[in-house]
């Protein structure tokens, strides 16, 4: 059996976790939702802090069983789990170096179950400077890459990350972004990623579960989920499609980038920072997507493309927000995109499902 | 001046004291840890237990040691049973009383300390690997240094002070269980005012040495935590 099962459900208090997981076991998989939605109780009991009633499977591993049939209960203690957690709070411990906090799990294998090395965790997370400082003097965001390291000493086979980056300034996010993605492009372990924020799921995930009220009230592959209209987990201006572009070049004259996505056009977007020929997420968000019926002239928007409405809905009063699909010479792409217009527009444009459109996607929109 | 009865009791006492201060590691630890991490209901009820001697008046308590260790007491049957003989004007009997009377003090510390780390700490050893023993002594025990100190310090020092307990327990005995305070006492009944004072502006110098030391040590605890 492959993959990885989590099935409970647990009163406490007046809340109720009642989960049913078969969740991929590549990739990075966000456990999404609102506060009090039960994503952190849900990943504390995949981990086994907290003993929650239920079943975990990891790939052939039974790592807790409650009462199935005659089988004996089982619940293996966290520490004899393949795992590695990374809790919100670096959570250092205080009376040990850098060094002596990245050596504390990796000193507790045998040699042959390192499979990360000791350089490349602290090559991966740039630690080499920090290694003899004592965790009091490193700043936020310091503290959180070497928490993330010493988590990747005990080369886990399951990653687990509560919403590690919502105790950082906006600055010390900035600067950890770019470490996640890389782990996430050249580590090949499945990981958990507990999350309120729409921008590190747009950048990071590939599997949603979205979560409400300790329940599953979405889940799909990150791509399909945000560009959908019937389950959306991004509500109101939040609301945008996510597309895996490559980088083709970049206009440094202009401080642009140019993109080919999945379907073979062209887009530009603001300078990004990875190079050429390198693949990159660009969410674009359904305000910064706007219609019109011909190849407008004399417009200051950069990217129009032909695409086909494929579905609307009329959620907040006087706005519509309409699914479009690109298109190309050879029909249908697959390529989803979402914009939200005015309900007034809707009408006047005469718009409706199956009709050929320009969909105009304002360049400085895009999000990386 | 006839120095051999000034100095036996110091050497006694401080004998006393350590062996005393040892002991109460070894018992107040698992107790202390006990405390600090269980969610048994019978959790405070066992804190007051323990914390009886802060309140109690010590000859209540040496009252009940002399009681019980005695040799028609329980604890005396027991040691009797041991071939020990009973303990009571014994200086294992003072000990003994010692351990029970410093118990809270250096419990209470180190059960401060072991809270205020938190479960956080041990939780991200337990997902680093760490077996529960393991994560007492590689991550709780270092955490809870000040805490250690504090209580080995006021363990000592408390055992060093104390009077009631060993008057009933002990008994003026020299050279077995004649201690500082009891040989001050017995110098100011007889009168001895010189030898009296000797011995008491000694302590007053030892006790400010010891919290000045003490201050010091967990001033610089603090500054480099949060440095």
């Amino acid at each position: 059996m492959s993959g990885i099962q989590a099935r409970f459900q647990s009163r406490r208090g007046d809340f109720t976790l009642d989960v049913d997981l078969q969740l991929p076991d590549r990739g990075v998989t966000a456990l999404f939702g609102h506060s009090g939605s039960g994503k952190t109780t849900l990943l504390r009991a995949m981990a086994g802090l907290d003993r929650c009633d239920g079943h975990m499977i990891f790939r052939d591993a039974t790592w807790q069983n409650d009462g199935q049939g005659d089988t004996q209960s089982l619940f293996l203690p966290v520490h004899q789990r393949a795992i590695a957690y990374v809790f919100q709070e670096a959570s250092l411990f205080a009376h040990l170096s850098v060094r002596g906090n990245l050596a504390y799990g990796y000193k507790r294998l045998s040699a042959e179950q390192r499979r990360i090395g000791w350089d490349a965790a602290v090559e991966w997370l740039g630690l080499e400077a920090m290694l003899d400082r004592s965790p009091a003097s490193l700043s936020g965001g310091e503290r959180q890459r070497v928490a993330i390291a010493r988590a990747l000493l005990v080369s886990p086979e399951l990653l687990l990350m509560d919403e590690p980056l919502s105790a950082l300034d906006s600055r010390s996010k900035a600067e950890i972004l770019p470490y996640l993605e890389r782990l996430h492009r050249e580590l090949n372990i499945p990981v958990i990623y507990v999350t309120h924020a729409v921008e590190e799921v747009a950048r990071l995930a590939d599997y949603i579960v979205q979560l409400e009220a300790g329940r599953v009230v979405a889940q799909g592959s990150a791509i399909d989920l945000l560009s959908s209209l019937t389950q959306r987990p991004v509500e109101g201006e939040e609301a945008g499609a996510l597309i895996e572009a490559t980088i083709r070049q970049h206009d440094d004259a202009h401080h642009l980038s140019e993109l080919v996505l999945p379907c073979g056009q062209l887009i530009l977007a603001p300078r990004l920072s990875a190079s050429s020929n390198t693949p990159v997420r660009i969410r674009i968000p359904a305000r910064e997507v706007s219609i019109s019926l011909n190849v407008p002239e004399g417009t200051s928007i950069l990217n129009i493309l032909p695409a086909r409405i494929i579905d609307h809905t009329e959620g907040d009063p006087g706005r519509v927000l309409v699914q479009l699909e690109l298109l190309t010479d050879a029909g249908d792409t697959g390529v989803r995109l979402l914009s939200r217009i005015s309900r007034y527009s809707w009408e006047r444009l005469g718009l409706r499902e199956g009709m050929q459109v320009q969909a105009q996607i304002k360049s400085m929109g895009l999000e990386r | 001046m006839d120095w051999q009865p000034i100095l036996q009791p110091v050497w006694l006492t401080l004998k006393l004291a350590t062996l005393t201060t040892l002991l109460l590691l070894l018992v107040g630890t698992p107790i202390a840890w006990w405390l600090s991490q269980t969610t048994c209901r019978f959790k405070h009820a066992i804190s007051a237990v323990v914390a009886l001697p802060i309140v109690l008046p010590p000859t209540v308590l040496g009252f009940y040691l002399l009681f019980f260790l005695g040799p028609n007491g329980p604890g005396g049957a027991f040691t009797q049973w041991l071939g020990l003989g009973t303990l009571p004007f014994t200086f294992a009997g003072l000990v003994v009383a010692s351990v029970f009377y410093s118990l809270p003090f250096v419990v209470q510390p180190m059960q401060n300390a072991f809270e205020a780390m938190g479960q956080r700490p041990l939780e991200v050893a337990a997902t680093l690997r760490a077996s529960p023993w393991d994560r007492f002594v590689s991550v709780a025990l270092p955490l809870a240094r000040p805490g250690f100190l504090t209580a080995m310090v006021i363990g000592f020092a408390h055992t060093v002070g104390e009077f009631g307990v060993v008057l009933m327990m002990g008994g003026n005995i020299p050279g077995e269980t004649k201690v500082l305070s009891v040989a001050i006492y017995d110098h100011v009944e007889t009168m001895e005012y010189a030898q009296a004072h000797l011995l008491s502006a000694g302590m007053v110098g030892f006790a400010f040495l010891v919290l000045l030391g003490l201050y010091l040590v967990n001033g610089r605890i603090d500054r480099q935590v949060r440095a």
